[in-house]
């Protein structure tokens, strides 16, 4: 067996302990990695979206109360007390960030990507957002405004895209492909 | 559950977006630990988030994270997930002190090629 890192050896006593004392087991761990994996993703997010664009009624009560319009689909693994959700316009571009860790609305979005952990990428997105947006291929003419959104532990937020005019015509499988995860975080458009 | 159990194998860094979840296996157990003892009702997420929160500002005085630039490594994330993880523990008198260092010091003696 190849080498392990210092810190894996700690986190594999760590583990050890933990199951020996019965506050833990390895399937229990094993569950909520497949859980993050697999089950929770940034699908859940999509779904609320294409929801969103194609009812109105709902998209309106989705912008006054995230949290409340997100229970009908009884997402698992969540950690959102509030949800807020942002909507980007022709005039607005909305963008998410954890300026002092990495706070997420993991139910919706899963696992954060490691370039929201990155200290770069939560101080700059704040001081020139404009400037990171277009290092992620989000140039934005001047009359947009750019609005930046920092989780917390209490508030997560999650970005609505605009709508595609093509996703009228489309079936909802194919709507829920056209909405990235970046889209909701807000560093795609 | 014995001692020689395995950090990694079974665990290959997932897929998503194009991205890995986790680099390392060892970062998906550090994580899926603190969730599965949260979801057990050991503490409360917001504790623990707390926990972090502290644990990186701590770091971010030193020098070492003054300095730090990007590419902030995940890994970098994920040690102080752990240490926030076996501090709030401690705290909570789940895992006696020094008791990680000791069973450390006793995984890292062990000779390789018999885990199993």
């Amino acid at each position: 067996m190849s080498e392990l890192k210092p810190q894996a050896i700690r986190a594999e006593a760590l583990e050890s302990l933990l199951i020996e004392q019965n506050h833990l087991t390895a399937e229990a761990v094993d569950e909520v990695i497949i859980r993050y994996n697999e089950r929770v993703g940034p699908m859940n997010g999509a779904r609320v979206v294409a929801k969103a664009w194609a009812d109105p009624d709902y998209k309106a009560c989705l912008l006054e109360d995230g949290t409340k319009a997100i229970e009908e689909f009884e997402f698992e693994g969540g950690e959102i007390d509030k949800l807020v959700v942002v909507e980007n316009t022709a005039t607005v571009h909305n963008v998410v960030v954890c300026t002092l860790c990495s706070c997420y609305p993991w139910g919706l979005l899963g696992l954060p990507p490691r370039w929201y952990k990155d200290p770069a990428y939560r101080s700059r997105i704040v001081r020139e957002p404009r400037a990171v947006l277009a290092e992620f291929g989000v140039v934005l003419d001047d009359d947009v405004e750019v609005k930046v959104w920092d989780s917390s532990a209490e508030v997560r937020y999650m970005v609505l895209p605009m709508r595609p005019d093509a996703a009228a015509a489309m079936d909802e499988r194919a709507v829920l492909e056209l909405i990235t995860r970046d889209a909701m975080i807000g560093v795609a458009r | 559950m014995g001692l020689d159990q395995p950090l990694e194998g079974a665990l290959a860094p997932p897929m998503r977006n194009g991205e890995l979840a986790f680099e390392e296996p060892w970062q998906g157990r550090v994580f899926g630990m603190a969730k599965a003892l949260c979801d057990a009702g050991c503490f409360e997420w917001a504790e623990f988030q707390a926990q972090l929160v502290e644990t990186i500002r701590e770091w971010e005085r030193t020098p070492e994270g003054e300095y730090a630039s990007a590419p902030a490594e995940q890994e970098t994330y994920y040690n102080h997930f752990l240490a926030a993880l076996e501090r709030l523990l401690e705290a909570k008198q789940l895992v006696a002190g020094g008791a990680v260092e000791a069973r450390s010091e006793a995984f890292a003696a062990r000779p390789h090629g018999h885990d199993h």
